[in-house]
C-alpha cells in the first residue's frame, strides 16, 4: 500500500464515514499490532453478521489482528458463514465461489508477484471447512503440491453451517447433523497431516481458546509461505448455532474437547521453515 | 524472443504489413498471443484445444509471456484466471466443449466481476456419448453467461479476433470477457492461409487501474468494499443493487458495440447485399455456405450471404434490417439445437421465413449440398 493511499481528499473530511475515518486515522496498515494490542486500534473487521459466541467470528477476528503486513494483504475466501463478514474487513478481499478459492488465490499470488516483483504481497485465503475440506479439497491439494507461496487458513467449525447445518468431512464420526440423520459414518479428515504430506512448509493446528498460539501459528505461517512455499492453518472454531450449545461456552468447549483428546494443536515445520522461523525470531 | 516494441492497436490491426504464412488455427492463436502483450496464461489439456495451450507455452519459455502453468481441472483453470485478472494483468486461457461445461460456473463470475479475460474456446461435442469432434452446442449455453462472443470463420479471424478481443475487453466502459470461439478441428487442425502481422510488434500493456472496480492489491482504493453488505440479505436496497449491478452487465456489453464495429467493421459481413434470399450463419458455416451459394448463383438464384462474427452482442438490428427484404433465411448450424436459429428468430419480425437449418452435428461436415438443396427449395 501506498503511503497516504487511505488519504481523505481535502473538503471530504467530514462526509466520509466515521468508520473510515477511524480506519484512517487509527488503522493497523503499516503498523506492527498483533492480538496484544486488540482494543487499542480500529480493527480490520468492523461489525460483523455473525451470530452470538460464533467460535469462527473469533477466529477470524484474532487471524485479521495477527497479520504481519495488512496493508499488503489480500485474501481469498468462499462461500459460507465466513463470506458474512468478508464484505465487512478492510482488506482487498475476494469471494469468488464455493471451494475455487486455492485456485483464484493462485493465480492472484503469481499475478501480484508479476506487478510486484520488489514487493512483497500476501496472499491468504480464509475459507469453512465445507470449502476447504470437501467442495474446494483438490484445488486446496493442488495448490500445495504446485508449491503456490499463499497461506491456507481453515476456520472449522465441523460443519456446513450458512447452510444449516449438514454434515462435513471435518464433523466427528457419529455426530448426528443434517444430511447426517443416523451420525456421520466416517472420521474426521486430518488436514494437517495431508497439508505436511503435500509439500506444506509449515502446518499449525491451533484454536481461539489459545489466543497467543492463535497468533503466533498465523504470523508463521504467512512469513514461511511468503519465504518458502504454501502453509496451511487449521483453527477449531466451533459453532454454537447448528451445535446447539450454549454460545457463551464456545471457548470451555474447546478446552472440554482438548481435555478429552478429540482436538490437539498441532505443528509441522520443515526444516528450511525451521531454519527461517529462527532467524526470523531470534532477531527479533 | 525478438525485440517487440509497443505498437498502437490500430496501427497492429489495420496498417501494419502483413505477410503470409500457411498455418494451423493453433498456430495462429501462437502468433496472435505473442503479438498481444499477454502477462499471464493458464493451461489445461482437452482436444482439440490442448495444442493452442501447448504453443503458448512455447511462447512463455521463449520469453513472449510472463507467467504461464498447467492447472489441475477447467474449474480451478477459470478460477486462476480470474484470480490472476482480479490481480490486475492481462491474462489468457482456451478450452473447449467438456472443458466448458466443467468450468461453467466460474463464467458469468468472470462478468460479474467486470473481468477483461480473454478465452479462446475451441469447440467440440459434449459428451455422452463420448466425442472429441467438432460441435458448436457450447455456444448454446455461454449465451447468457455475460461474456461477449466472437466467432471465427477461419484461422485468420482467430487470429485477428483474438488480438482485438483484448482492446475491447479492456475499455473501461466494457471490461467484461471476450470469448472467441473457433469450430474445432475445422479451424485448430487444418492449415490455411493466414497474413500475419510483423513479429516485432505488440499491443500496449494492460493499465489495471483503468478498471472500474478496485483491483485486488492493496495499492487502490476502497480496501473496504461495503458498509452494508447485501449478500444474502431479504431486503430491496439488496435486490436492487443486484438487479443493477446485472444490467450493468448487459449495457457493458451493448457499449461493446461501438468498439466491435472499429475493430471488426461490423458485427456482420454481407455479400450480395441485394439477395432475395440469405444464408445467415457464424463459424465454418459460412465457408461451407459460401460454396453453396456459388453454386447457387451460377443456377441464377440471388442468395446471399451473411456471416455473423460477434454473437454477444448479437447484431439484431443490422440481421432484422437484411431478413425485411428477403424472401427467406437459411441458417446452417454445427449443432442438434439449432441455437442461432433461435437467436435469429428472435430479433426478425417474421420468423417463419427461418429456414432452421440444415443443421449437422456429432462431428459431421455439412455438405454445401444440403445447404444448396434448402436454397432451391426456397427459391421455387
Amino acid at each position: 500500500m501506498k503511503t497516504g493511499m487511505l488519504k481523505i481528499s481535502p473538503g471530504f473530511e467530514e462526509i466520509m464515514p466515521p468508520e473510515y475515518r477511524e480506519l484512517v486515522d487509527n488503522g493497523p496498515y503499516g503498523k506492527d499490532y498483533g492480538i496484544g494490542d486488540l482494543g487499542s486500534y480500529k480493527e480490520l473487521l468492523e461489525e460483523h453478521p455473525l451470530c452470538a459466541g460464533c467460535g469462527l467470528a473469533l477466529s477470524l477476528r484474532l487471524t485479521l489482528a495477527s497479520l504481519p503486513m495488512p496493508e499488503d494483504t489480500v485474501i481469498v475466501g468462499s462461500t459460507g458463514c465466513s463470506a458474512l463478514a468478508f464484505p465487512q474487513v478492510a482488506l482487498h478481499n475476494i469471494h469468488s465461489l464455493f471451494g475455487n478459492q486455492n485456485a483464484v488465490a493462485s493465480g492472484l499470488k503469481r499475478a501480484l508477484k508479476l506487478r510486484f516483483p520488489e514487493k512483497e504481497k500476501d496472499v491468504v485465503v480464509i475459507a469453512g471447512d465445507g470449502a476447504t475440506a470437501d467442495i474446494g479439497l483438490d484445488m486446496v491439494m493442488q495448490s500445495w503440491l504446485r508449491r503456490e507461496k499463499i497461506t491456507t487458513i481453515m476456520l472449522d467449525n465441523e460443519a456446513y453451517a450458512n447452510t444449516g447445518g449438514q454434515e462435513s468431512g471435518m464433523s466427528m464420526q457419529g455426530a448426528v447433523l443434517n444430511m447426517a440423520p443416523t451420525g456421520k459414518k466416517f472420521p474426521k479428515l486430518s488436514l494437517p497431516e495431508i497439508a505436511h504430506t503435500c509439500g506444506c512448509a509449515y502446518v499449525a493446528a491451533a484454536s481461539p481458546a489459545k489466543p497467543k498460539q492463535l497468533a503466533k501459528v498465523v504470523r508463521r505461517a504467512i512469513l514461511v509461505a511468503r519465504e518458502i512455499g504454501p502453509t496451511y492453518v487449521q483453527l477449531y472454531s466451533p459453532c454454537p448455532t447448528n451445535y446447539k450449545f450454549n454460545p457463551k461456552e464456545t471457548v470451555s468447549l474447546i478446552k472440554q474437547r482438548e481435555k478429552d483428546g478429540l482436538y490437539q494443536s498441532k505443528e509441522y515445520i520443515s526444516q528450511e521453515a525451521q531454519a527461517f522461523l529462527e532467524s526470523i525470531e531470534v532477531k527479533k | 524472443m525478438i525485440d517487440q516494441k509497443i505498437v498502437d492497436p490500430d496501427y497492429l490491426l489495420f496498417e501494419a504489413p502483413r505477410t503470409s504464412e500457411y498455418i494451423t488455427g493453433s498456430e495462429a492463436v501462437r502468433e496472435a498471443i505473442k503479438r498481444a502483450n499477454v502477462d499471464m496464461a493458464i493451461a489445461y489439456p482437452i482436444t482439440p484445444q490442448s495444442e493452442s495451450m501447448h504453443l503458448v507455452g512455447d511462447i512463455y519459455a521463449q520469453g513472449y509471456v510472463k507467467e504461464y502453468f498447467r492447472g489441475e481441472n477447467e474449474f480451478a483453470v477459470m478460477s486462476s484466471v480470474a484470480g490472476a485478472s482480479m490481480a490486475g494483468v492481462r491474462v489468457f486461457t482456451a478450452t473447449g466443449g467438456p472443458g466448458t461445461m466443467r468450468a461453467f460456473e466460474v463464467f458469468p463470475t468472470w462478468a460479474g466481476a467486470r473481468l477483461p479475460i480473454v478465452c479462446a474456446f475451441m469447440t467440440r461435442g459434449i459428451n455422452s456419448p463420448l466425442t472429441i469432434q467438432p460441435d458448436t452446442i457450447e455456444m448454446a449455453y455461454l449465451l447468457e453467461t455475460g461474456i461477449l462472443m466472437l466467432h471465427a470463420e477461419n484461422s485468420q479471424d482467430l487470429h485477428d479476433m483474438l488480438l482485438m478481443a483484448f482492446m475491447v475487453a479492456e475499455k473501461t466502459d466494457v471490461h467484461i470477457p471476450v470469448g472467441v470461439f473457433a469450430d474445432g478441428f475445422f479451424v485448430t487442425h487444418t492449415r490455411d492461409k493466414v497474413n500475419m502481422l510483423p513479429e516485432d510488434c505488440k499491443l500496449p500493456s494492460y493499465d489495471p487501474y483503468t478498471s472500474p472496480v478496485p483491483v485486488m492489491d492493496m495499492e487502490n482504493v476502497p480496501v473496504r468494499q461495503m458498509r452494508d453488505p447485501f449478500v444474502m440479505k431479504s431486503n430491496f436496497i439488496s435486490y436492487a443493487a443486484h438487479a443493477s449491478w446485472q444490467q450493468e452487465i448487459d449495457a457493458a456489453a451493448e457499449r461493446s458495440r461501438k468498439y466491435l464495429n472499429h475493430y471488426l467493421g461490423g458485427l456482420i459481413d454481407v455479400e450480395h447485399e441485394d439477395a432475395d434470399i440469405f444464408i445467415v450463419t457464424s463459424g465454418t458455416a459460412v465457408s461451407q455456405s459460401r460454396e453453396a451459394i456459388a453454386t447457387a448463383r451460377e443456377e441464377g438464384i440471388n442468395v446471399g450471404l451473411v456471416k455473423i462474427k460477434s454473437i454477444r452482442p448479437f447484431p439484431g438490428e443490422e440481421i432484422r434490417a437484411l431478413a425485411s427484404r428477403s424472401k427467406g433465411i437459411i441458417v446452417p448450424e454445427f449443432n442438434r439445437v439449432g441455437w442461432l436459429a433461435k437467436e435469429i428468430c428472435s430479433v426478425i419480425d417474421e420468423p417463419r421465413k427461418v429456414v432452421r437449418g440444415p443443421r449437422v452435428f456429432g462431428g459431421m461436415t455439412m455438405p454445401p449440398e444440403l445447404i444448396l438443396a434448402e436454397i432451391r427449395r426456397i427459391n421455387q
